[in-house]
């Protein structure tokens, strides 16, 4: 098919967008997907860059991928398989180092050792997030109303809205309320006495943010961690067999069952605009394609900024697009190993000096290792990042997906995937090579700290920096959630107001993307609720 | 003599509230520790034969309905408001300056960029319209979200109506705005640095926190509430110090029928399961009433003068938590003269911020619990309002420095840091404004801890209480204790540390809730509902 | 890896059925032989050693340590008596319970608390404001139970002393194997028994002075399994199954308040302020909407409902801690949540949790069984705990 018909389009091979043309096709449409790359996935991709050695290049763990979804599209009938990722240890700056289990007792017994008031306020914080994430769930899975709509639906939908808040009672709403408008270091601070312990965490809540963990506005994301938890025995958090582009693949596998075309290295150009309406798309080779229904799984910028003309979009709603924050904040090193890291922090030796437990490390390096050795460690590294530079000594959360599937690399060598933070695209004088290969060295040298034979045992290394990965992936300014998890960007606010609901201006042209609520990881829910608005269903 | 009602502290909150009770027939008893009435806002011989503001240095918005109510106009409570608002210092020695006309700013911005001048008007209107909503808001007992009574939800209705007024536009730009960092609100609308750092500083006046940290929006607009629209910075100072409002207010106080003692620290509150039944004072005297009125912060109040057994472990963890961090220290000059910069412009507020990233370093150093050598500076000279305060000649000048830890991380609080303190003050004034450093002849440095220690605010808190979105509204000072009433029956809260986090404004809300606004006997709220006054 | 205790080397060694389980991250004994039958007898018969030091055990040291714990705690600490221990549950401020456990007066202003789940922060939340120090001995002490209708000959032996005058929830010091242990009657049982307290390091010496000195009496290591019969015919309640603390119930069905668990006469009503004080005395006064009584399962119905299968009846032999629906006609009226077969009273009982309404003692209801993958419904009538009360337990 060069020049063709379908019913919809679909710009962008990336997770939400082939949840989304699978949706789609499953009710019937012929669907047609375009893809820049030769790969599917976008930021969610397995990539062999070195030969034998599988990096999940970008995405390396799958955490909130909505249950629905994998039931609706059997996505383990296409392949996806998501093996647990138990643990996460923290060296700590004296040589101790802290561990979180997936067994309750054992991870107990390890905080107590810090500190027998964590061990109790722990169990409790648990608790409290279990609530928390319930209260927030339904709220991911709605389609967010307008609050300044008159209209009996959107009145509807608010007076459901204020439902559920009040239906959670004083004590979780005030929570609640806390959780949203707090840093992570203060909400952590209520809790927990012991530095590690609250650097580790307050680390999940800056996690692609462009914020300090002592920032407010940043003890949300904390929750995330646990919002995976709550549907029970479906618990998705881990690796997928064969790296993250196999929960692409299996999307794929489920969007092409239901008929969708997956078009490869076909990067559209612009989105083509008939009196107001959207009529289909011309390739950046001249091909065009027509449908009445378009989709575009791009960040908001992307899709708003490039692929639409200007004048077919209203002044405050193009404002808006563009102070929409995308600010890139996070960079990617992934190694091919010849040997696995040996953490000074866990060796029996110094296990047995601390009180700890001994663990073999075929245990531990099944986890994660999280560089997050103090709570000023972590801010520090954001200070750099405010001011213009990539972190001197970066936040790291380090995981080795060939001890968890030996598939990943040749036997006895290893992959590892190190997500670091910050790294500002805005680097004071831009990115170029000398400073990629800086900031790779600046990584390698901050966990060398805690492994001295990380460096010896590579065999190759692949830096991305924002810069690479809006290269890459298109992403602009290389913001892995398509714009900042900021309050201000959330729920209604996403991307715009009045166009939180997968419309656009354009009549006929919708967005799927992470840029929409509610965003972020590789959950889905956007690319979902997208197709459902488009086929007109209710949710 | 017997009181219905003893109110605990005589600051401008306790006054208030006392001025406000005894007008409305109440016999009240007003003990404060010190000896001069003001607490942070007092003004005290900082020198020999000179006399500042001792802590704060300025207020922000007084409701005119507590004047009306108190017959006291802004001419009896000896308020000034100064124009210029505010004034940067800038290496080099050039000036920015805000004006309380924006018409008046827009001009002086167009030497420094066209585009923020043509930006500012809209700029203050749009913050204006955010703080008159605030504004609503705060004229009005907490809004309560989980609201299901009918009179509540009346008042939510009214809430509601509020909102509606702003227009479609303006409710998204107010839940959008609120959140956000001072610094992209201002990124997203001006381009001069000079003006985002003067700005921005308003964003995180008082508060530990950077331009760069979430909800500092929220603070600029708060700031805003009172002040002309669009005249961003905009304060209250008083002639003859803010201790000359503190009197005023006591006058008035006194005129009604209130008692005020002052040398009288309490050191308990003395309750029973039924409720308040008393204080004990230093000395050890009691005294007895079943209505109290505290003024002194939440943690001071209910965890320090209270038998922790009269409060539950819930309550006294979240009032526990509440986070006070006290930002400023406070450097008052004995001045032998004037800096060499128009007299016009040395009446406003001084500020050294000369742009977002110095403020951003300066709170840097504050949260590894250093200092930074570059601090944020926020200078006034009262004696150009009224030269009594001072002999011929000499002027005083009060500088808020900001961000100075409560806690130093490597050292603890002496007089040789207090000095290094006063040194670095000068220096970085003398560093911006000419002929200063040699005019000054003595001064006084009081840190967070100083503050603390004299004036009882925990952390040396200016505002009782950081002003963050967690922390205002319906969760100041804690969830179910936003009106004012507490679990303890007869015990009542108010001051910066309860809504709306203004003295003034505190004390007019609490009164209501006491029954001030309605002329019938005391009723016991039911369980942690205050009653509704509007 | 769990924890062992320090009785690990002794009962390790004891271990012949290779059944362990999990107590509070600890390694304990379900039951030492194949079946736990003989374990369970000992208890009734002569004496058994359970070893219990995976309780939570807080020591409160200091001026404030009564009027702290009597904020915490529903029972009059005030009244409780040096060298008495006092067993009381404590509420959140809501009124409904957290937890249970033991609390031994040691002195004036000395005590030590036991409980099944940690309890330190919210100790420590209370404490605010207070002179007291609170120590977390829970792995400093360890501690052992002796119980059955010769645990006292086997004490007295064991300690050279006579222990005729120690009453029942009173302690005493004494000397065991050369160690210095603290001897409550205390336990878990319902029937004549004591539990002994000591260092951690010195928990072997004591474990064989009792063993040498018991085997004429027959003494007989016990597990889990054991104990938890003997609890349910004691009518005596257990954390996360009978009950869910107030801390961790995620809907407010999950609550209870002590007069829900038949825990009424635990609650001081009339002492100085304590957590859930209000709602209690509102609860006190308006009566519980649940109660916990005792659970008889008819055993000819349910006889009959096997034959119906052309079965004869089976009951497990181990307690069954899965909540089992109640009901009265069409009504579900409550739940059961731990039921056994008594080896003793030759009956099947079951802990239950009624509406007031139907919480009447010899009141008929239906309790659900399951027979050969159906659900029937067996008569049940309501019965007053304990199930099984000897005179010994006091005497």
């Amino acid at each position: 098919m060069k020049n063709g018909r379908v019913d919809a389009i679909v710009i962008g091979a990336g997770h939400n967008g082939l949840i989304c043309a699978a949706y789609l096709a499953r009710a019937g449409k012929k669907v047609l997907v375009l893809e820049r790359r030769h790969l599917v996935g976008g930021a969610a991709v397995t990539e062999e860059i070195v030969p034998g050695f599988k990096f999940s290049e970008f995405s390396y763990v799958v955490s909130l991928l909505r249950p629905e979804i994998i039931r609706e599209l059997d996505l383990p009938g296409h392949g996806l398989q998501i093996l647990p990722l138990e643990s996460t240890v923290t060296p700590m700056p004296d040589g101790n180092y802290l561990a979180a289990w997936g067994d309750h007792d054992e991870t107990r017994r390890e905080l107590y050792r810090h500190s027998p008031l964590d061990a109790d306020a722990y169990d409790e914080f648990g608790i409290l997030m279990h609530h928390m994430a319930h209260a927030v769930k339904p709220i991911i899975g709605m389609m967010p109303p307008d609050p300044t709509s008159l209209s009996p639906k959107e009145l509807l939908s608010l007076g459901k809205l204020g439902g559920h808040m009040r239906s959670l009672g004083a004590r979780k709403f005030y929570a609640l309320h806390k959780l949203m408008t707090m840093s992570s270091a203060d909400y952590l601070d209520e809790w927990f006495e012991t530095d590690v312990l609250k650097a580790t965490k307050s680390a999940s809540g800056i996690i692609g943010t462009f914020m300090g963990p002592r920032s407010p506005g940043s003890a949300y994301v904390l929750l995330h961690h646990y919002m995976g938890e709550i549907d029970g025995a479906f618990r998705a958090w881990g690796f997928q067999k064969g790296g993250t582009g196999g929960v692409s693949d299996a999307i794929a596998g489920a969007a092409r069952r239901f008929g969708a075309e997956i078009k490869l290295e076909a990067p559209v150009g612009r989105v083509m605009v008939k009196n107001g309406r959207a009529s289909g798309v011309a390739l950046e080779n001249g091909d065009e394609y027509h449908a009445d229904i378009v989709v575009s799984g791009l960040d908001p910028k992307r899709t708003f900024l490039k692929l639409v003309e200007e004048r077919e979009l209203p002044g405050d709603f193009v404002a808006s697009i563009k102070r929409f924050k995308t600010r890139g904040s996070s960079g990617k090193v992934n190694l091919a190993l010849s040997e696995l890291p040996r953490l000074t922090c866990m060796q029996p030796e110094n296990i047995a000096r601390w009180g700890g437990v001994p663990i073999p490390p075929e245990r531990y390096l099944r986890g994660a290792i999280s560089i997050s050795p103090t709570m000023d460690y972590v801010e520090r590294a954001y200070d750099d990042a405010k001011h213009g530079s990539f972190s001197k000594r970066p936040y790291m959360d380090v995981v080795i997906p060939s001890m968890i599937d030996p598939g990943m690399a040749p036997p006895g060598q290893h992959v590892m995937s190190i997500f670091c933070q910050y790294a500002p695209f805005a680097i004071e004088g831009g990115w170029d090579d000398a400073k990629r290969e800086a900031f790779g060295d600046a990584v390698i040298d901050a966990l060398a700290v805690h492994a001295p034979n990380i460096k010896s045992a590579i065999i190759a290394r692949q830096v991305l920096t924002p810069a690479d990965i809006e290269r890459i992936t298109g992403l602009t300014e290389g913001n892995i959630f398509q714009g900042e998890l900021a309050l201000d960007q959330l729920f209604f606010l996403r991307p715009a107001p009045g166009y939180a609901k997968y419309r656009t201006p354009v009549d006929g042209f919708y967005q799927c993307g992470s840029g929409t609520h509610p965003g972020g990881g590789i959950m889905g829910a956007s690319g979902r609720l997208a197709a459902l608005t488009i086929l007109g269903e209710r949710t | 003599m017997t009181y219905d009602v003893i109110v605990i502290g005589g600051g401008l909150a306790g006054l208030t509230s006392a001025a406000l009770l005894a007008k409305a027939g109440r016999r009240v008893l007003v003990l404060e520790q010190r000896d001069v009435l003001g607490g942070l806002h007092s003004t005290d011989e900082i020198a020999p034969g000179v006399r500042g503001d001792a802590a704060a240095h300025d207020i922000g918005w007084i409701p005119s309905s507590v004047m009306k109510t108190l017959g006291l106009d802004e001419r009896a409570l000896a308020l000034v408001r100064p124009d210029p608002s505010a004034v940067s210092l800038l290496p080099g020695g050039s000036t920015l300056t805000l004006w309380t006309d924006p018409a008046r700013t827009a001009s002086e911005l167009q030497r420094h960029s066209p585009s923020d001048a043509r930006a500012w008007r809209g700029f203050g209107e749009r913050v204006a319209r955010l703080a008159g909503f605030l504004q609503a808001i705060y004229e009005g007992p907490a809004p309560e979200p989980l609201a299901s009574g009918a009179t509540e939800l009346l008042s939510m209705l009214g809430l509601g109506r509020k909102v509606r007024s702003l227009g479609s536009d303006g409710i998204i730009d107010l839940l959008r705005t609120l959140p956000m960092s001072v610094a992209d609100v201002l990124d997203e609308t001006f381009e001069h640095p000079a003006l985002k750092g003067l700005v921005a500083a308003s964003g995180v006046a008082r508060l530990v926190q950077g331009p760069r940290s979430g909800a500092t929006a929220f603070l600029l607009v708060h700031h805003h509430v009172g002040a002309p629209p669009g005249a961003i910075g905009s304060r209250l100072i008083a002639r003859g110090g803010l201790g000359a409002l503190a009197h005023a207010l006591a006058e008035s106080a006194r005129a009604a029928g209130a008692e005020i003692r002052t040398g009288s620290a309490v050191t308990q509150i003395v309750v029973s399961e039924d409720g308040v039944k008393g204080v004990v004072l230093a000395g050890g005297d009691e005294i007895t009433a079943s209505t109290l009125l505290s003024t002194l912060d939440p943690r001071r109040t209910l965890l320090d003068l209270i038998d922790p057994i009269y409060i539950d472990p819930e309550l006294s963890q979240a009032v526990g938590a509440v986070k006070y961090r006290g930002a400023c220290a406070k450097v008052n000059l004995v001045l032998d003269g004037l800096p060499a910069l128009s007299e016009e412009l040395l009446r406003g507020a001084l500020v050294v911020a000369p742009d977002m990233g110095y403020l951003e370093r300066a709170f840097d150093a504050a949260k590894y619990g250093a200092i930074s050598d570059r601090p944020y500076l926020e200078a006034r000279i009262p004696t150009l309002h009224d030269a009594s305060l001072a002999p011929t000649g000499r002027h005083v000048m009060s500088v808020l420095v900001q961000w100075v830890p409560y806690r130093l991380r490597d050292a603890s609080w002496d007089g040789t840091r207090r000095e290094a303190l006063g040194d670095l003050v000068v220096d970085t004034l003398g560093d911006v404004l000419p002929g200063f450093r040699e005019r000054v002849i003595a001064g006084q440095v009081l840190t967070p801890r100083d503050i603390e220690d004299r004036y009882g605010a925990t952390e040396g808190s200016l505002t009782h209480g950081e002003l963050t979105l967690d922390q205002v509204l319906f969760m100041r000072p804690v969830p179910g204790l936003s009106r004012h009433a507490t679990p303890t029956p007869g015990l009542y809260l108010a001051g910066p540390g309860t809504h709306p986090g203004s003295s003034i404004a505190s004390a007019a809300r609490a009164a209501a809730v006491m029954g001030a606004s309605k002329r019938r006997p005391f009723s016991r709220p039911r369980g942690d509902r205050a009653p509704l006054t509007r | 890896m769990l924890k062992t205790t320090p009785f690990h080397p002794r009962t390790a060694a004891l271990m012949e059925a290779q059944q362990w389980r999990r107590w509070a991250g600890f390694l304990v004994a379900s039951a030492y032989e194949m079946s736990h039958e003989r374990e369970y007898h000992a208890i009734r018969n002569s004496a058994a050693l359970f070893d219990v030091s995976p309780l939570y055990k807080y020591h409160l040291r200091g001026r404030d340590a009564t009027r702290l714990l009597d904020r915490v705690v529903t029972r009059n600490v005030a009244t409780c008596q040096p060298c008495q221990v006092m067993y009381t549950p404590w509420c959140d401020p809501r009124g409904k319970v957290i937890d249970d456990g033991t609390l031994h007066r040691f002195g004036e202003d000395n005590y030590r608390l036991t409980s099944a789940d940690p309890n330190l922060r919210w100790l420590h939340q209370n404490a605010r404001g207070m002179q007291v120090e609170i120590e977390d001995a829970s792995e400093r002490i360890a501690s052992l139970s002796l119980q059955g209708p010769l645990s006292r000959s086997i004490l007295e032996h064991a300690a050279g002393r006579d222990l005729g005058a120690l009453k029942y929830f009173r302690l005493t010091n004494a000397t065991i194997g050369g160690v210095s242990v603290v001897i409550s009657r205390t336990g878990y049982t319902g029937d004549l028994g004591y539990e002994v307290w000591m260092d951690a390091s010195e928990a072997l010496p004591v474990w064989d002075a009792l063993v040498a000195h018991g085997r004429p009496y027959g003494i007989t290591p016990a597990g889990m399994l054991a104990l938890d019969i003997a609890r349910i015919e004691a009518g005596l309640i257990l954390l996360d199954v009978d009950y869910v603390s107030a801390r961790k119930a995620l809907i407010p069905g999950q609550l209870s308040s002590p007069f829900e668990l038949a825990l009424g006469w635990t609650v001081s009503i009339d002492k100085q302020p304590f957590n859930g004080k209000p709602a209690l005395a509102r609860e006190k006064a308006d009566g519980p909407s649940w109660r916990l009584m005792g659970l008889e399962i008819d055993w000819l119905t349910l006889e009959r409902l096997y034959e119906d299968m052309g079965l004869a009846p089976r009951v497990a032999a181990t307690a069954s801690r899965v909540s089992v629906p109640v009901y009265d006609g069409s009504k579900q009226v409550g739940y059961a949540t731990s039921s056994a077969w008594s080896p003793l009273l030759k009956r099947y009982i079951a802990l239950a949790h009624l509406e007031a309404g139907s919480a009447t003692p010899g009141k008929e209801l239906e309790f659900e069984i399951t027979v050969e993958h159906r659900r029937k419904r067996a008569t049940a009538s309501v019965r007053k705990l304990p199930f099984y009360d000897p005179a010994r337990k006091r005497s």
